[in-house]
């Protein structure tokens, strides 16, 4: 027991030459987990029938009645619901668990973007070449890159979300189109008594969206195209932190937002002490009807601020994809549940229902659903220029090392130039894999 | 400091006989030692189970490498043995180029920042704790109208689950909050210095104080109120009441009490992580190993190993030197009953 | 904490056995009366000043959920009907049941293996009790984050995920070692010769036990028996991975509660769902204090 729960935990593609001597390396070698096994494995599940899909909570109560849909057509095929907690560290570890258990009731997982390299480099995705390819056309290009590690699609886009500037329209008759132009603007809520800008800069998952926004608008990167090398001490990475660290510094951006996670900055903003807020579509909808707004018919929405060429500024990606577990025994099943998850009449209801941003690009200029969904081509725009945060199976500690060392720029603690050097350092050391 | 516990620590290492001989002798006729075995056998077991065996686990898990990637194929190979590599990066903040090559932002660089912070919270969170537990539970022992809902009203903080506490006090320490509001401050509570420090210092107070209040109002619970009488007679002052009878009979339960709240919170997680995230080098010990174990397992094992020393090696002197041992006879006690 | 022998010494000589007749109220001064009831307000506030917050909150409605005025406005009981909906996916009734299964089952069961354990260190002769006592603290060192990987693995060898004893049976362990802990000091207070005349008397060392040392241990027993329940009702991070929907308890629903649009935070949901958490144990504990506070007087000084 005690051996083999050890080994199962292991994610062993080679058979260690050296081990301690608790560990038993027959069955190490034994495992079948070497290069091939995916391959086996996808021969041996490639068969059809009842699969569960697992996603986080279903928020708005859209999944299931999907499901639902599904399973009225393919009744040899039922799919059957696990939902996950809301807290995504929790979705990830419960995946991570699972994987590790080679649970084979884990037929299809629902994978935040940022974790499917992690998920594919431990061969618990099914790449989806070959009798898995799946069609990627009609896709956002951006939503399919952040699915893509090692040149290889490991997870099919099913929803997507981008970064969106609110701004005052009854103070802003037209929003900003470079950070410089807003940051002009600051006078404008000087005068008004409010504060400038905020988005989320609490040491969290949103301060890396928000940190790895700014260097991207600038033309800067965090890793190199092959994730090899962090490519933070350059002169556009310098640039981007610098916009965020001088907002603060010069009080635009109010020293509270240090604080702000989503829900805070569109407090402020609905309170009407911000001019401008980043921040994801769903406020859209809570600003116009949440009964506190102050702002119900005065706010507006437009693309990020951009660095002044003319292009606008580079979201972070959000949304999640849906991937194959390798233990899975109905994989053909599962792929074909992924495309239907995909197709115009679930992603329709997705959006409609749930306010879930599309991975397909027609949907975005359907003026029934632009009608409806006002900000659906500011939308379309920030994910058409959105940047994926780093794709590498080392993400947690990459996120980490933006984090702690953008926090204590933003807050003061430590210059621009010495929180690259060591964002640099630890992000450099994160993706060698602390070894 | 302590005499009493010096003697009785001693006792036991030395296996000593308790002071009352016929105690003594009837146990040694009982066959206790066997009687003793089967009593404790049951919780033994239950502790193997759920403990010792991911303990041991983890121990040995920490002397292996995690996986790392092979760069041909991009998937993650075995790591091998890693010696004591694992403990290095985190007692030496060794990333693999020698000691303190691990730079800020990372795990690494983390664990004395994290040590640190986390013994803050503990001495001063436990200190504060005692201290308004044991003045809850004088004023709940007191005989007055009312004192059910006073009861209720200290134990309410304790009886939320410690998941909603933190959320609660995450949405009363936010920047337009209520704490601000009735304060009439613009403290960041959850941003960076102290004020991180102070809310989770505040939270943890809060949820935890009723625990010390309710196991102090049990062992005062075991003194008689003759005693007080008959010290009143003697002259002896309110403080000279408290200081040398009701200090001394509660010792027991409040060595316990300590002790355990000392354990808890040198492995608290939940209310920082959720109240501050970390952020103001808030990140405790337990929130360290969690990062970890997203990164690579056996890392997180070595931590937690160390951990698990560190938190031992507190408990020892706990147990050494403030004499918060629980089999401790009052040796005055059973004279006067021999 | 230091305390002399002498003290003790001063201290005990005067805590004798007394017999029933001096049950003696504690007379109390004006100033004394009035500085309690001060201490009593000042409590009252520190408890349920918060408290009081987290009602106003869940009774507030959803669009106004930053609303800091510090009384109830918007007022609404939609947030309960929030907690309680099946159709968003709440199953907050099945898992406060679950939670009491749980709560219930790991006290009972804790309590009586940590009973026999804290007689057997009590009141036991035996050689190696102090490592034993070091054993039982030793469990309650280890980080429980770091528990969680090897269990898993252990339960699903196992089979048990998604099961109750998969949440009871670390339960115990979790609340084992201050169960011992707590009970092995009452007990060791205890007067031995209680006891033993019980023996003289014809009574097995069980007998002893059970008619004696466990009624005037009754504060200790109750109070242990509210930590246990309390600890095992607020326990989350080994719920959320080994327990699945079935077994769910509170905690992770409420964890689960999420906001009508991504990102929103369920605060008005999650404090209405923690107002209901809170006062069944509440009521447990207020019907158990009653016996902390008797048990002594009534069992101990009559027998």
């Amino acid at each position: 027991m005690f051996g083999k729960s050890m080994l199962s935990r292991k994610v062993t593609f080679a058979a260690a030459a050296a081990a301690t001597g608790v560990l038993v390396l027959s069955a190490c070698g034994g495992g079948g987990d070497d290069g091939g096994s995916a391959t086996d494995a996808a021969a041996a599940g490639a068969a059809t029938g009842p699969i569960t899909y697992v996603q986080g909570k279903d928020n708005s109560n859209i999944v299931q009645p999907a499901i639902d849909k599904w399973n009225a057509a393919h009744p040899d095929e039922k799919v059957t619901l696990k939902e996950q907690t809301d807290q995504a560290d929790q979705q990830h570890d419960d995946l991570v668990q699972n994987f590790q258990a080679k649970n084979a009731d884990y037929d299809v997982v629902s994978v935040d973007n940022i974790w499917t390299s992690e998920f594919a480099a431990k061969g618990w995705l099914q790449p989806l070449t070959g009798d898995y390819a799946l069609d990627t056309s009609t896709l956002l290009p951006a939503t399919v890159t952040a699915e893509t590690y090692n040149k290889t699609l490991f997870a099919g886009p099913t929803s997507s979300d981008g970064g969106l500037l609110y701004y005052r329209k009854d103070l802003v008759p037209t929003p900003p189109k470079s950070w410089d132009e807003l940051m002009s603007m600051c006078d404008i809520a000087t005068q008004n008594g409010i504060d400038c800008y905020a988005g989320q800069y609490a040491q969290y998952e949103g301060l890396t969206v928000n940190v790895a926004e700014a260097i991207n608008t600038f033309g800067g990167s965090i890793l190199s195209e092959d994730g090899k090398t962090a490519t933070l001490d350059t002169p556009e990475a310098k640039k981007g932190l610098d916009a965020l660290v001088k907002g603060f510094a010069d009080g635009d951006i109010p020293k509270q937002a240090t604080t702000y996670q989503e829900e805070q900055g569109r407090q402020s903003f609905e309170d009407g002490k911000l001019l401008f807020l980043r921040n994801w579509p769903y406020v859209y909808s809570l600003a116009k009807t949440d009964g506190s707004s102050t702002v119900k018919d005065t706010f507006g929405v437009a693309v990020l601020p951009g660095d002044g060429d003319g292009k606008p500024g580079a979201s972070s990606l959000g949304g999640h994809a849906a991937g194959i577990s390798v233990y899975s025994d109905h994989k053909k099943t599962a792929l074909e549940f992924i495309k239907f998850l995909q197709s115009e009449e679930i992603q329709n209801d997705w959006l409609t229902q749930g306010s879930a941003a599309p991975v397909i690009a027609s949907l975005y200029d359907d003026p029934a659903l632009v009608e409806q969904f006002p900000y659906l081509p500011e939308l379309k725009t920030s994910i058409e220029n959105a940047v994926p945060r780093p794709v590498t199976p080392f993400y947690p500690a990459v996120t980490k090392a933006i984090q702690d060392n953008a926090f204590s720029a933003l807050s003061g603690s430590k210059t621009t130039d010495a929180a690259l050097t060591d964002m640099q350092a630890a992000v450099q050391n994160a993706i060698s894999g602390g070894q | 400091m302590s005499t009493t516990s010096g003697v009785v620590t001693g006792e036991f290492a030395q296996g000593k006989p308790p002071l009352d001989p016929g105690a003594k002798r009837k146990s040694l006729h009982d066959g206790s030692g066997r009687r003793a075995a089967v009593l404790i056998a049951p919780t033994i077991v239950l502790l193997a189970i759920v403990i010792l065996y991911p303990v041991v686990t983890a121990v040995s898990q920490s002397f292996t490498k995690d996986a790392g990637l092979d760069p041909a194929t991009g998937l993650f190979v075995e790591g091998g043995f890693a010696g004591v590599a694992n403990y290095k990066l985190w007692l030496l903040q060794d990333c693999g180029s020698g000691a303190f090559s691990c730079p800020p932002g990372t795990l690494g660089s983390q664990f004395w920042t994290s040590t640190g912070v986390t013994f803050l919270f503990t001495v001063v969170a436990v200190s504060l704790e005692t201290l308004l537990g044991l003045v809850f539970a004088l004023v709940m022992n007191r005989n007055f109208k009312g004192r059910g809902i006073l009861r209720a009203s200290v134990l309410v903080p304790w009886a939320i689950p410690t998941a909603v506490t933190a959320k609660l006090w995450y949405f009363i320490f936010a920047y337009d909050g209520i704490a601000n509001k009735v304060l009439g401050t613009n403290i960041l509570w959850t941003g960076d210095g102290w004020p991180p420090k102070a809310a989770i210092i505040i939270a943890d107070t809060w949820k935890t104080a009723p625990f010390m209040a309710l196991l102090i109002l049990a062992g005062l619970q075991v003194i008689d109120g003759g005693v007080y009488e008959a010290s009143k007679m003697d002259g002896a002052s309110a403080w000279q009441r408290f200081r040398f009878i009701t200090l001394p009979l509660v010792r027991p339960a409040l060595m316990v009490a300590v002790l355990f709240r000392t354990l808890d919170t040198l492995r608290m997680y939940d209310l920082p992580k959720i109240l501050t995230g970390g952020a103001g080098d808030t990140s405790t010990l337990s929130m360290l190993v969690v990062d970890q174990v997203r990164s690579g397992f056996n890392a997180a094992s070595a931590l937690s190993t160390l951990t698990f020393l560190i938190v031992f090696a507190v408990a020892f002197i706990f147990i050494k030197f403030l004499g918060a041992n629980v089999t401790e006879q009052r040796a005055p006690k059973t004279k006067k009953a021999g | 904490m230091a305390t002399t022998t002498s003290t003790t010494k001063g201290g005990s000589r005067n805590r004798t056995v007394t017999s029933s007749g001096v049950q003696i109220v504690q007379r109390r001064d004006v100033r004394g009366g009035i500085l309690t009831y001060a201490g009593v307000v000042l409590i009252c506030l520190w408890g349920l000043l918060p408290f009081y917050w987290m009602i106003v909150t869940s009774f507030r409605d959803v669009g106004y959920t930053f609303d800091t005025t510090p009384w109830p406005t918007h007022t609404t009981l939609e947030n309960y009907a929030t907690a309680f909906s099946t159709s968003r996916g709440n199953h907050f009734g099945r898992a406060l049941l679950n939670s009491v299964v749980i709560g219930a089952a790991t006290t009972a069961v804790g309590l009586v293996v940590g009973v026999f354990t804290a007689y057997a260190l009590a009141r036991l002769e035996f050689r190696g009790k102090f490592y034993v006592l070091g054993l039982i603290l030793g469990a309650s060192m280890f980080p429980g984050v770091a528990l969680v990987t090897p269990l898993f693995q252990l339960f699903t060898d196992l089979g048990w995920l998604n099961t109750y004893q998969a949440l009871i049976i670390p339960n115990i362990s979790f609340v084992l070692p201050l169960t011992v802990y707590t009970l092995t000091a009452f007990f060791t207070e205890m007067p031995w010769e209680l006891e033993e005349s019980a023996r003289m008397d014809g009574c097995t060392p069980g007998q002893a036990f059970v008619k004696v040392i466990l009624p005037l241990a009754a504060p200790g027993i109750f109070t242990t028996a509210i930590l246990a329940f309390t600890a095992a009702w607020n326990e989350f991070l080994l719920a959320s991975q080994l327990g699945g929907d079935k077994v769910q308890p509170v905690t992770v629903a409420i964890a689960s509660f999420a906001g009508a649009q991504p990102h929103q935070e369920p605060y008005t949901a999650v404090m209405a769902a923690g107002t209901i958490v809170t006062v069944p144990l509440i009521i447990m504990v207020l019907v158990f204090q009653r016996r902390i506070v008797s048990g002594l007087t009534a069992g101990g000084v009559k027998s």
